[in-house]
């Protein structure tokens, strides 16, 4: 992608089950440690991509079970705390969430506590496919002016699926804008914090990132 | 004249019919052949009816068989069905027998020649052993709750399921751990058929009237049939704590499964409850009567869907599509399409129904903002152009079962 125009992708997803559930915060903390990467990724980004009739309490599904369902308002707070741009692969990720859960259980005061039935957790996980869109830019100028067409499920792929499910260091339009020579905007855009805004608000920010560099 | 995906445009809208072209595009000519158990009746043969015709016109080339089998085998599958989802049901070995039987007749007479094949719930799920003549890759596509089975019902179907490359279940909760890869797809409405399509004022109207509902006054309306886990007892209870406060009549549409000995006894107790009450509706209707149920639900300021166990409950996103608010059990796939007071109210109670209705009587604008919810819901989750993309994403996971990213360049 590096010497050649930047193509915007779009994806699609199938939810897959793994037919893990818990009911309670130890069986959390087991499929926790065993689900595959693909459902800790799901479970902590689909909330970014679905559509809300009102803000979510918590973006992160892990955070919101806690809360809602076995009402760990604590260690809800904590998961959700839990800042998604230092990771760069999903094992880091798991890793700190099952050391979180299990700090709280090892607590003086922590109690088991089951869900009521038909509320327990499910684990799934996301099954990701790609496809280019036709929307392509073939230098900074126009990379800004066609930024508005893009959908919240391209930033997504280009955000959130580039760095921690294909490994690249950050997301790709700061990657293709160095590759073009304008390192600094680059930056501004990787320091844009994705995770606390709406896909929608992040793209209104780079587009204003890029006020002056259009035609 | 038969429905194309054109038709749908003006509803999801040009791009989502852009993207099911783009995406066949990679799976055409795949030759996918369907296999259930009933051509006609229940919600499998419904959801291929209308899925089937979608997929042909998009290049797939895709066959619908059905098993053949005797009553014999139907009541072993029936009593299956049931203990697949926890009844108790005693399960026999010459059932089991029964079933291993009619499964090799069937395999030697339905052609296994695809490319990938599409068995749906659990009564031909045994033609699994046909595996090893074909080269197609098999799906098993459950559309029933098969997460707290009685033990010797799933000891005898999981050595059959476990060997699939792949299975789809309707709901996280209904799935169970198997060994091939899972995949979730909600069952879907079509907004076309005869029991969602836009109704004009007047045909609205003229149902009511034939029924001899008020059209000036408030009508609360459960579709479903008189089956004692959708509650409708409960529903009417829920009305009379209602009436008390506010003026309304109730409407108990909806047809007895033949199959479903206990349907005419839940009738005549429903009958019985409502006697004497001009105001409740008990309208049994035959299986033909989609439009007088459209219009029905059309003609009703709330919906009921007061189940007390549920499949999927598809008859909640067909009043959420018609923009009204649905009050209904949390149970099942109800809890899936009610966001709780978002979309309609999730109950637990007749208290809790009856408290809500009355709220929602009590606010115009309550009802209109989660009608309006409702229909944006469905439209986004639950519609059957989101099943078919769902199904050309299948064909191509079969393609990739071990990877997280599929890019397709």
């Amino acid at each position: 992608m590096a010497d050649g125009p930047f193509i915007f992708y779009t994806e699609h997803r199938l939810i897959g089950l793994t037919g893990i559930a818990a009911r309670n915060l130890p069986e959390l903390l087991k499929g926790l440690e065993t689900v595959p990467g693909a459902s800790i990724f799901y479970h902590t980004h689909q909330e970014y991509l679905a559509h809300h009739f009102q803000k979510p309490l918590f973006y992160n599904d892990f955070a919101l079970w806690v809360s809602q369902a076995i009402h760990e308002d604590e260690l809800a707070e904590k998961l959700a705390a839990v800042d998604l741009l230092l990771f760069t692969a999903i094992k880091d990720l798991r890793e700190r969430i099952v050391g979180i859960v299990r700090r709280h259980m090892g607590e003086d005061h922590w109690v088991p506590r089951d869900c009521p039935p038909g509320d327990e957790f499910h684990f799934c996980r996301s099954k990701s496919f790609p496809v280019p869109t036709n929307i392509v830019a073939h230098d900074i100028p126009e990379f800004f002016e066609k930024l508005p067409q893009v959908t919240t499920v391209s930033l997504f792929y280009h955000f959130f699926e580039a760095r921690l499910r294909l490994g690249r260091p950050t997301n790709d339009f700061s990657r293709w804008i160095a590759d073009q020579g304008e390192p600094e905007l680059a930056r501004s855009i990787d320091q844009l914090d994705p995770y606390i805004r709406t896909l929608e608000e992040l793209r209104d920010d780079i587009v204003a990132l890029g006020r002056g560099f259009t035609k | 004249m038969p429905t194309t995906l054109q038709h749908y445009e003006p509803i999801v809208g040009r791009e989502t019919i852009d993207e099911l072209r783009v995406l066949a595009s990679r799976v055409r000519r795949r030759r996918i052949r369907n296999i259930n158990s009933t051509p006609v009746g229940g919600g499998v043969a419904e959801i291929l009816t209308r899925l089937v015709p979608l997929l042909r016109e998009l290049g797939l080339d895709v066959a619908w068989d059905v098993i053949k089998g005797d009553q014999a085998f139907f009541n072993v599958t029936k009593a299956f069905h049931n203990a697949l989802q926890g009844s108790p049901e005693e399960i026999t070995g010459s059932m089991l027998e029964t079933y291993r039987e009619t499964t090799a007749m069937n395999l030697r007479e339905i052609s296994l020649d695809a490319d990938a094949i599409v068995v749906h719930d659990p009564q031909p799920a045994g033609l699994i052993e046909g595996r090893t003549t074909t080269q197609a890759r098999w799906v098993w596509r459950c559309h029933i709750d098969v997460s707290r089975p009685q033990p010797r019902a799933w000891e005898f179907l999981e050595p059959y399921v476990s060997r699939y490359d792949a299975a789809v279940f309707s709901m996280p909760d209904f799935a169970q751990r198997l060994p091939e890869p899972q995949y979730l797809a909600p069952p879907s409405i079509d907004p076309l058929s005869e029991k969602n399509r836009e109704l004009t004022a007047a045909e609205v109207a003229r149902v009511l009237e034939k029924y001899g509902i008020n059209s000036a006054r408030p009508v609360l309306t459960q579709v479903s049939r008189f089956d004692r886990l959708k509650d409708p007892l409960g529903v009417i209870a829920a009305y009379r704590l209602v009436k008390r406060r506010a003026d309304c009549q109730l409407v108990l549409a909806g047809g007895g499964a033949s199959d479903d000995p206990e349907g005419g006894e839940v009738l005549e107790e429903v009958r019985a409850q409502a006697a004497g009450d001009p105001d409740i509706h008990v309208l049994p209707l035959p299986p033909s009567s989609d439009f007088e149920i459209n219009a029905l639900v059309r003609g009703s300021t709330i919906v009921f869907q007061k189940s007390i166990r549920e499949g999927f409950g598809l008859t909640v996103s067909e009043a959420l599509w018609k923009r009204k608010p649905v009050i209904g059990g949390a149970v099942g796939g109800i809890k899936i399409q009610i966001i709780n007071g978002v979309t309609g109210f999730l109950v637990h109670s007749i208290e809790g129904a009856a408290h809500r209705a009355l709220e929602l009587l009590s606010d115009h604008e309550l009802r209109t903002t989660m009608g309006e919810n409702g229909y944006r819901h469905v439209k986004q989750n639950f519609l059957v152009t989101r099943h078919v993309m769902d199904y050309l994403l299948l064909m191509l996971a079969l393609d990739h079962p071990d990877e997280d990213v599929v890019t397709l360049a």
